[in-house]
C-alpha cells in the first residue's frame, strides 16, 4: 500500500513541474509584444519536402525584404513555423501550439490540401484569417468567412481544374470519343477527378476505365497496362510528384500510346522533377501556374526569382510553382496589415474580400468564399525536351502555353505516343 | 478496496492540479501520455500477464477510432457512447482473432497480429465512407459543461480510462484468472496438462486487452479533429504499446504505467524540442537496451535493489 | 472492363516474375524462422537496408547496383553472424527466447528503419541504370527487364543455397540443426558456429534481395512493412523450412497478388497477402507445400 502511494505520487509530482516547466517556457515569447508573429506549418520533411521547403524560401526571401524596408506597420516581423513532415495528421497539434503557446498574430497554411483541412475546425474555433497554399476547393464544405486562397483555381475549382485540357482535346482531329481516369486516393486528386467526370458530361466522351491507388502504390506497371488495354483516346492523372514518376515511368515501360495524355499530376512543375524525367515527358500536356513563356510576364516575378535560384540548393531549382504562390501569400498580408493599419483579424479579412491585390502572379482579386474570383490555371504541353539539362526549362519553347487563349503560346501535337 | 479508493483519489488530484494550470495545450500533450498508459497496461494484460506478444496494438487502437468516426457519420456525436462501441468493435476483433490464432504457437499469434494491422488498414483505405486514403476531418464541440474547454475534458475522459485499465489490470494480476495467465506464460504445456483451460483464458486476455485499445481509440476524432489510416495505424502506437511494459516492466499492473509515464513525457518533449523521428529511434533503443540488460524492466530493477 | 487475354497473361506473367523476387526475399527467412527457429521479423527490414546500402554504394562510386549489392553480400554475412551472436547470448541461452526475442527483432527492426530515415531522408530513393527502361516484349507479352534481373538473381542465390546445403557437410549440417542440435554435438560439431553460419547466410539472402528490390521499384525506409506479411505469408505457406516449398508459394503468391492489383486496383493488394496469411494459420498452419 504504501509503495503504491510513494510511486503514484512520484508521478503526479512529475506531471506537474511538467506542467510548471511547459507554462514558464511558453509565455515568455508573448510578452515582448514587439514583433509580428507569423504562425504556420510546413512540410519540411516527407513527401512533398521539396515543395515545402520551396514554399519557405520564398516566404524567408519576403521576411528578409519586409525587415530591410523597416517591418510591418512600423514592427519587425518572425516566421514561426514547425515541420508537418507532409503528414496532416500533425497539422492540428501545430496550429494549437501556434495559436495558444506562441501567440502567432497571423496565421498561414502549410504546403497542399492534406495541410489545410485539418487546421480549419481549429481556425475556424480561433477566427482566425486562414492563408492557404495551394489548397484545392477547400472551402466548398466549410464555408469559412475569413478563407482565403492561394490557388489559381477559381470559384468553380473542380470543374475548372480540368477545363482546359478537354477544351484542347476537344480541338484535335479526329475528336477523341474515350477517357481513363487515374488518381491517388487523397483529398485533392479526388476531387479534381470527380470535377472532371462532371465535366465530362458536356464533351461527349466515355468513361472507359476509372481507377484510385493508395499513396503506398510504387509499382504502377498494373495500372498503365490496364489503363493500355482499355484503350482511351484520352489519359488523365492526378498525382503527386512521388506517383507522377511512377506513373511516367510506368507509361514509358508500357510503351503507352493514346491521343492526349497527362492531366493534373502535380510535380511536372518542379524544376528538379523536370530534370529528372527529362525526354520521357515529351508531349505530355499538364496543368501548371507559371512557365517562362513570352506571354507571361508579371511585374516583380523575374526579380524573385533571380533571387530564389541562388538560395534554391536542394531544392526546385528553377522555383517556378510554389514559391511564386508563397510568395504571392506573404505580398498581400503586407498589402493589408498596412492599408488596415493593425492586426485586427476581422477588419482584415474584410478588407482582403473587398479589394484587389498587385503579385507576382498578376492582380488577385478574392470572390466571397476566398477563392480567386478569375481563374487563371494553364494547360502546358511539354515540346522538344532534350536531354536532363536544366537550361532549356528556363527558356521559351520547351514548355507551350496551350490554354488559356490569351496566354496561348504553342500548338497542341498528337498524338501522344511513349517511346519504350 | 483500500487500492481503488486509493488510485481514484490519485487521479482526482492529478486531474486538479492540471485543471489549475489551466494551459490548455498542456491537457493536449498530456492526453497523449494517459492514452499511452492505457494502451501499455492493456497490452500488458495479454503480453505480460500471459506472454503473447501483440504486434498489431494500432490496429485494435484504430478499430476504436473508426468505429467513432462510423458513429459520428452517422450522426451520433456523443464521446461516451463512442468509447462503448470502440470498446465492443475492438473486444469483438480481438476474440475473433484469438480464436483463429491462439491454438497455434506464440510465434505464429504475433505475426497474425502484425498482418491483422496491415489487413484492417487496407480495408479501412478502401472505404470510401470512413474516408478512405483522404481521411475525414471532425469538427470539435467548441464547448461542454463543467470544463474549461473541450480539450480538458477528453483528458478528464482518458484519465478515467486508464484509471479504469489499471484497476482491471490488477484485478485481473491478483486474480484467478491471473493465476492462469502466468501458468500460461511460464510452461503452457504443463499449464494444459494439469487442466487449466488455456485457450479460453487467453481469449478472455485478448478480448479484454483488446477492448481496452479500442475505448482508447475512440476520442481520437475529437482529439485530433483528421483522422486517415496511416497514422491512425501508426507504428508508433505498436512500438510504444510494447516498449512501455518492456521497460516499465512485465510482471504487474505497475510497470506499463511507469513505462507510459516516462517515456511518453520524453517523447512528447524530444518531438517538441528535437525531432519526432529521433524521438522514435530512442524509444526503439530504449526498448531493446532494456530487453538485453533489464529484462524484468525498471520494476525488476527496483525490486532487485530492494532485496539487496 | 472489357476481358484482355493480353492483359490476363501479361499480369500472370507479371506475377510469376514478381514471385521471383518475393521468393529471394523469403530465402533468407526460411533459413532464420524454418530452420534456426528464430522469428525474424526484422528480415524485410535488413531487405531495405541491403538495398539502401547498394543505393550508397551505387551513389559514391557509380558502380551498376547489381555490382555494389555483390560487393556488400560478405559485409551482411558477417553482421548476420555478429548479430546472432547477440540474440543467442541474451535471448536464446536464457531461454527467454519467446517474448523477449520477438520483442528485440521488433526493437531491432524499428532502430534500422528510424536510422535509414535520418540519414537518407524519408523519401523513396531509386537507382537509374542504362537498362531500366528497357522491355524484352515477347509478342503481347512483356518481359521488363527490371524484373527480369531479381528473378534471375533469385534463380542464382538461392540454387546456390539449396546446393551448398544439399553437397557440402557443412551445409548439410546448417539442415540439420534445426531438425536434432543433439546429433550434430555427438558428430563434434558445435552447433552454435553452425547456427551464426546460417544466420549469417540469412542475412546475406537478404542484402542480395535488397539489391534486387532496389532495381524493382523506389524503396523508402519503411518499405519493409509491405514485405513483412508477405514474407512471413510466403514462408509458412511453404512449409517453413523447405526451400523449395518458398519458391512455389511465392510464385503462387505473385500471381495472385499481381492479377488481384490489375483487375482490383493496387489498394487491395496487401489485402491478398495477409488474408492468405490470416487463412494459412486458421487452416492449415503446416502450408500448402510441406514436404
Amino acid at each position: 500500500m504504501m509503495k503504491f502511494t510513494r510511486r503514484s505520487l512520484l508521478a503526479t509530482g512529475s506531471a506537474m513541474v511538467l506542467a510548471a516547466g511547459l507554462g514558464l517556457s511558453a509565455p515568455a515569447l508573448a510578452q515582448s509584444g514587439e514583433p509580428i508573429k507569423i504562425g504556420f506549418s510546413m512540410a519540411l520533411t516527407g513527401g512533398l519536402a521539396s515543395n515545402g521547403k520551396a514554399a519557405l524560401a520564398a516566404m524567408q526571401i519576403w521576411e528578409e525584404e519586409i525587415n530591410g524596408r523597416g517591418g510591418l506597420i512600423g514592427r519587425p516581423v518572425k516566421l514561426v513555423y514547425y515541420d508537418d513532415q507532409s503528414n496532416g495528421a500533425t497539422v492540428p497539434g501545430i496550429v494549437t501550439k501556434l495559436i495558444d503557446v506562441d501567440k502567432v498574430d497571423l496565421l498561414l497554411s502549410g504546403y497542399s490540401t492534406a495541410a489545410i483541412a485539418p487546421a480549419m475546425p481549429i481556425v475556424i474555433q480561433k477566427k482566425m484569417v486562414f492563408l492557404t497554399l495551394l489548397g484545392f476547393n477547400m472551402n466548398s464544405e466549410f464555408k469559412y468567412d475569413r478563407y482565403f486562397s492561394m490557388i489559381p483555381a477559381g470559384s468553380d475549382a473542380n470543374r475548372d481544374f480540368s477545363k482546359g485540357f478537354l477544351e484542347v482535346a476537344a480541338t484535335m482531329d479526329p475528336k477523341p470519343k474515350s477517357i481513363a481516369v487515374v488518381n491517388l486516393d487523397a483529398e485533392f486528386p479526388k476531387r479534381a477527378s470527380d470535377g472532371l467526370k462532371d465535366n465530362l458530361k458536356k464533351y461527349d466522351l466515355k468513361v472507359v476505365y476509372d481507377q484510385s491507388y493508395p499513396p503506398t502504390t510504387v509499382d504502377f506497371l498494373p495500372i498503365i497496362r490496364a489503363v493500355a488495354a482499355a484503350k482511351p483516346d484520352l489519359v488523365y492523372f492526378v498525382s503527386y510528384p512521388v506517383d507522377s514518376a511512377g506513373l511516367i515511368r510506368a507509361i514509358r515501360e508500357v510503351g503507352l500510346k493514346a491521343m492526349m495524355v497527362g492531366g493534373g499530376m502535380v510535380g511536372p512543375q518542379i524544376g528538379s522533377f523536370k530534370t529528372m524525367m527529362g525526354p520521357a515527358m515529351n508531349n505530355m500536356v499538364i496543368w501548371d501556374t507559371y512557365v517562362p513563356e513570352k506571354t507571361l510576364n508579371f511585374p516583380g516575378i523575374q526579380e524573385l526569382l533571380a533571387k530564389y535560384q541562388p538560395r534554391s540548393q536542394g531544392l526546385d531549382p528553377l522555383g517556378f510553382y510554389v514559391p511564386p504562390l508563397a510568395y504571392a501569400n506573404m505580398q498581400i498580408l503586407e498589402q493589408a496589415v498596412t492599408k488596415v493599419g493593425k492586426i485586427d483579424q476581422g477588419a482584415l479579412a474584410e478588407y482582403m474580400h473587398a479589394n484587389t491585390f498587385s503579385t507576382v502572379l498578376g492582380d488577385v482579386k478574392f470572390d466571397k468564399m476566398g477563392e480567386w474570383s478569375q481563374e487563371r490555371l494553364l494547360l502546358v504541353q511539354y515540346q522538344n525536351i532534350n536531354g536532363n539539362g536544366l537550361e532549356q526549362f528556363k527558356q521559351p519553347g520547351t514548355q507551350a502555353i496551350l490554354y488559356p487563349p490569351q496566354y496561348k503560346s504553342g500548338n497542341l501535337v498528337y498524338p501522344f505516343e511513349a517511346k519504350r | 478496496m483500500r487500492f481503488y479508493l486509493g488510485a481514484v483519489g490519485v487521479t482526482a488530484l492529478v486531474f486538479l492540479a492540471f485543471h489549475l494550470a489551466g494551459i490548455e495545450y498542456l491537457w493536449f500533450t498530456a492526453y497523449v501520455v494517459v492514452q499511452y498508459v492505457v494502451l501499455a497496461t492493456a497490452w500488458n494484460i495479454l503480453g505480460g500477464y500471459a506472454g503473447y506478444v501483440n504486434f498489431g496494438s494500432a490496429a485494435f487502437f484504430a478499430v476504436g477510432t473508426y468505429a467513432a468516426v462510423a458513429l459520428h457519420k452517422m450522426g451520433i456525436g456523443n464521446l461516451w457512447l463512442m468509447m462503448a462501441a470502440g470498446g465492443v468493435t475492438a473486444g469483438l476483433l480481438g476474440l475473433a482473432m484469438g480464436y483463429l490464432t491462439l491454438r497455434l504457437r506464440g510465434a505464429y499469434f504475433s505475426i497474425a497480429t502484425l498482418s491483422l494491422a496491415v489487413l484492417l488498414q487496407t480495408i479501412i483505405t478502401n472505404w470510401s465512407y470512413l474516408g478512405g486514403s483522404r481521411g475525414v476531418y471532425v469538427i470539435r464541440p467548441s464547448e461542454v459543461a463543467v470544463f474549461t474547454s473541450f480539450v480538458e475534458y477528453l483528458f478528464a475522459v482518458m484519465l478515467l480510462l486508464a484509471l479504469a485499465a489499471i484497476c482491471i489490470a490488477r484485478y485481473i494480476e491478483k486474480s484467478r484468472l491471473g493465476y492462469g495467465l502466468a501458468a500460461i506464460r511460464d510452461d503452457e504445456l504443463a499449464a494444459e496438462a494439469s487442466g487449466v483451460p488455456t485457450l479460453r483464458l487467453k481469449l478472455i486476455a485478448t478480448t479484454v486487452s483488446g477492448g481496452l485499445m479500442g475505448m482508447a481509440g475512440a476520442p481520437m476524432p475529437y482529439y485530433s479533429t483528421f483522422i486517415e489510416p496511416a497514422s491512425a495505424f501508426g507504428l508508433n502506437y505498436a512500438v510504444n504499446a510494447m516498449a512501455m511494459p518492456l521497460v516499465g516492466g512485465l510482471k504487474t499492473w505497475v510497470g506499463p504505467l511507469v513505462g507510459a509515464l516516462m517515456m511518453g513525457t520524453a517523447q512528447q518533449i524530444a518531438t517538441v524540442t528535437i525531432s519526432s523521428a529521433v524521438n522514435l529511434l530512442l524509444v526503439g533503443l530504449l526498448l531493446i537496451g532494456f530487453l538485453m540488460l533489464a529484462p524484468q524492466g525498471i520494476v525488476g530493477l527496483i525490486k532487485g535493489r530492494a532485496k539487496r | 472492363m472489357v476481358f484482355d487475354p493480353g492483359l490476363l497473361l501479361n499480369a500472370i506473367v507479371s506475377g510469376l516474375l514478381l514471385g521471383g523476387f518475393y521468393a529471394l526475399a523469403t530465402s533468407g527467412l526460411t533459413i532464420a524462422f524454418g530452420m534456426l527457429d528464430v522469428v525474424n521479423i526484422a528480415h524485410p527490414t535488413f531487405i531495405v537496408l541491403g538495398a539502401f546500402a547498394t543505393f550508397a554504394l551505387n551513389q559514391a562510386t557509380g558502380l551498376d547496383p547489381i555490382l555494389c549489392c555483390l560487393i556488400l553480400l560478405p559485409v551482411f554475412f558477417l553482421l548476420g553472424r555478429g548479430f546472432y551472436d547477440v540474440y543467442y547470448r541474451f535471448f536464446e541461452r536464457r531461454g527467454d527466447a519467446a517474448i523477449q526475442g520477438l520483442a528485440f527483432f521488433f526493437g531491432v527492426m524499428f532502430v534500422v528503419e528510424v536510422s535509414l530515415s535520418l540519414i537518407f531522408g524519408p523519401n523513396h530513393q531509386h537507382v537509374e541504370t542504362p537498362y531500366a527502361w528497357t522491355n524484352l516484349g515477347i509478342g503481347p507479352v512483356d518481359l521488363p527487364v527490371r524484373m527480369l534481373i531479381p528473378c534471375a538473381m533469385a534463380a542464382v542465390g538461392i540454387g546456390a543455397v539449396t546446393l551448398f546445403f544439399r553437397t557440402t557437410f557443412i551445409g548439410r549440417a546448417v539442415a540439420a540443426v534445426g531438425q536434432d542440435e543433439g546429433a550434430l554435438r555427438l558428430v563434434a560439431i558445435d552447433p552454435l558456429k553452425i547456427k551464426r553460419l546460417a544466420f549469417g547466410l540469412s542475412l546475406l539472402l537478404a542484402a542480395l534481395a535488397g539489391g534486387a528490390l532496389l532495381v524493382v521499384q523506389p524503396v523508402d525506409p519503411w518499405a519493409g512493412h509491405t514485405f513483412i506479411g508477405r514474407v512471413f505469408a510466403i514462408c509458412i505457406l511453404g512449409g517453413l523450412a523447405s526451400m523449395r516449398g518458398s519458391w512455389m508459394a511465392a510464385l503462387l503468391f505473385g500471381v495472385i497478388e499481381n492479377v488481384t492489383a490489375t483487375y482490383l486496383g493496387p489498394s487491395w493488394s496487401p489485402a491478398v497477402a495477409f488474408g492468405l496469411l490470416l487463412l494459412t494459420l486458421a487452416v492449415r498452419p503446416q502450408g500448402l507445400f510441406a514436404r
